[in-house]
This record gives C-alpha cells, structure tokens and sequence, in this order.
C-alpha cells in the first residue's frame, strides 16, 4: 500500500490510535445516558468490552446501519444524545445515510468512525479508504459540515466533547491499527433489543 | 377508527388516517409514483416526520432505532425496493422483534411493463414467507382501513414487522407510460 492515504485530507497526519481504547475514551465521558448504537463486529465488540451499559445497542448482522439506527432514536428521543460507533467498511456500505443524517441535521447525533483501512473481520482486505476515499470529506460533501479527523488522542477527547454538547450532528473519524476487539458479544438479539429498550425507558 | 364515513375516502386517505389513529408518527419514503398522493398528504401533515432515504433498508435501520425510542414508524416503498431488504429484515428486523410497517405500491403484476418488475414481484411473496413475516395483499377500498388497523395494532402487541401489499386493484397502480 504505497499509496496510502492519498485521497485524503489531513487523514496522512491523524495518528493511528487503538479502537478499543478510543472506545474507552467515549464511554468514560457519558454522564447523561447517552445512547450508542455500535455497528458489526468490531465496533460492538469493543463497546461490549468496555462495559454493558443499558443504554448500547449491539448489532449482530444488517452491516452499514449503525448510524440510521442512531438517527432513529436520535428521531424518537430529541433530549436524549445517540451516539453511533461504525467501521470504514460498513459506513461505506450505506454512505447515503449521511446525506440523510445533514437533510434532518439532528443535533443530538454524533457519529463515530473506526478507518482501518481493512474489512478487518473478514480477513483484513482493504477497503478503498486504505487508498482513495477520504471519509471526512465524504461526510463534508454529504452536508454534514462538522467532520474531521482525530489527530491523536487528545484531540479525540477534544471532539468528542465538543459533540457530545448538542452541537451536530457530529462525524469523527479516526485512524485505528488492526488490533482485534478484546471482546466478543454474547450473540442474543432479543436480550440486546430488550435491554436497550429498558436503558431508553422505552417498553418493549 | 373505521367507520361507514371512510367508505368514500380514497386509498391514500384512510391510509393516513389509520397511520394516525394508531399513532405512527414517523414515516420514511423511498418514492413511488403511485404512493405519491400519500406521501404528499404526509408531508402536509404535521402529526407525521416524513421524510425520503437514500435506500430501503437505511430507512428499516432508522424505523428500527425509532421503535426502540419509543416511536412507531412505517415504509412505503415499491416492489423493487423490497428485494433490497431481505438482509436487513433476516438479521435485524425479524431477530429483534422490531414491528416495522412496511407497505409496498405493487409493482410487476395486472399489466407491468417492466421486465425488472416484474420478476422481482415474483420475489417478494416467497421471501416473506420464508422469514416468517406477515403479509396481507390489499386489493379491496372496503377492507382497507380494517386490514390496516388490526394489523397494526397485532404489530405492536405481538413485536412483529407486517407487510402491506397494495394492490393495483386498490391503487389503480402505474400505467403503461404512452
């Protein structure tokens, strides 16, 4: 991969952070229950690992529907902050999404992007964000004006606060390595749903 | 709810109304020229957040997250947009008991034009049953706001998507383009 990175911008200068830490970073900073809606596979293995909390949904399969499924509840739940957690691959699956996230501009909705560079589950194959696809200014030309990379970690934080203020909606994206999760889902969707329904406050 | 007053109303009337009746408040589109005077009369609604998405199963997603918020939603869609959902009703949908609505303007059937219609209606029927999903094909104006209502309200108590097909019979469907 010589040319990587090329097509995007600011992307050669963002650090390659650790997912799972980054993760980390964002649960330690919801103090409001927020919601965070993480996508498949790793995405929501490392949120699993940080921590069951109420108000995470886990997705075991519909790959790419991470963020409209926070624009659901971002939709249902106005006063309440939705945060979707979402791999390279999968957001690019659905990138039509984000021109629906600016059209409804949503304030209380921060997306979070993990860019690898890989399918990572899969067995590592590069998705074209490894080469030419800059997803920060996929998501610019998409409408949604607040978009950037994370230079490092401290930046990261910085981000994240900042969108975590009802600002948005807000897209992040960082550059990650290809460390496995450090945990696995339990694979039971009805459990998930319900669980999320009752941290929401939702009857089920 | 229905009574002999909606006898008179069009198809796209007491679909409104029974969607409001039971409190579905967020609609999502992929459009349809047939379903078109119902999308109109949503967006004139304020009751209702209507809005398009880019594709069927983004809109399936948000109706799912919606649902889980507390909100009911509804798709409307056409016959070939159905085929591009299956993945997401397998593995979301159905899995997590979500009661999407999903109405589909009937394409491919009672004088199609389109080859790629209809073959793909010849799809969908097959692929509901196979994943368990309810489906009525509505055809009639005078069982309409009945089907509607019932199975909406099954929906909800029962955590189960329903599908409606809306029959050309019912909408007068998309003619032959001169």
């Amino acid at each position: 991969m010589t040319q990587t990175k090329t097509g995007a911008i600011g992307a050669h200068n963002a650090k390659v952070m650790n997912r799972f830490a980054l993760t980390k970073r964002v649960v330690d900073k919801l103090k409001r229950e927020e919601a965070v809606v993480a996508g498949i596979g790793n995405a929501n293995f490392d949120l699993w690992a940080c921590g069951q909390r109420p108000q995470n949904f886990y997705m075991l399969g519909s790959m790419g529907l991470a963020i409209p499924i926070a624009l659901g509840v971002a939709i249902a739940q106005p006063l309440r902050h939705v945060i979707a957690l979402e791999g390279d691959g999968s957001l690019l699956m659905q990138l039509g999404c984000l021109t629906t996230v600016a059209m409804r501009a949503p304030k209380n909705l921060t997306m979070i992007v993990w860019d690898n560079g890989i399918y990572q589950i899969t067995g590592g194959q590069p998705t074209s964000s490894a080469s030419t696809a800059d997803l920060v200014a996929i998501s610019r030309g998409a409408g949604i004006a607040n978009a950037a990379w994370a230079a490092d970690e401290d930046e990261f934080d910085r981000l994240v606060a900042a969108a975590l203020n009802d600002g948005g909606p807000s897209l992040i994206v960082a550059r990650i390595d290809d460390k496995p999760a450090v945990a696995t889902t339990d694979r039971d969707p009805v459990r998930i749903r319900a669980n999320f329904m009752h941290g929401l406050g939702v009857r089920g | 709810m229905p009574d002999n007053s909606t006898q008179a109303a069009a198809w796209h009337e007491t679909v409104l109304a029974t969607l409001k009746s039971n409190d579905v408040k967020l609609i999502t589109y992929v459009p349809d020229r047939v379903l078109t005077p119902l999308i109109k009369a949503l967006h004139a609604e304020p009751f209702f957040t209507t809005f398009a998405t880019t594709r069927e199963e983004e809109a399936i997603g948000i109706l799912t997250g919606a649902w889980m918020g507390g909100m009911r939603g509804a798709l409307l869609m056409q016959t070939s947009g159905f085929a591009t959902i299956p993945n997401v009703l397998a593995s979301l949908v159905v899995p997590c008991q979500i009661p999407a609505l999903l109405f589909v303007s009937e394409r491919g059937t009672l004088g199609e034009f389109n080859l790629g219609q209809a073959m793909v209606c010849k799809t969908m029927r097959p692929v509901l049953d196979a994943l368990g999903v309810e489906h009525h094909t509505i055809t009639r104006q005078d069982e309409l706001a009945f089907i509607l209502d019932r199975s909406i309200k099954q929906a909800v108590a029962t955590q189960a998507p329903v599908t409606f097909i809306l029959s050309p019979l019912l909408t007068g469907g998309k003619v032959f383009a001169q």
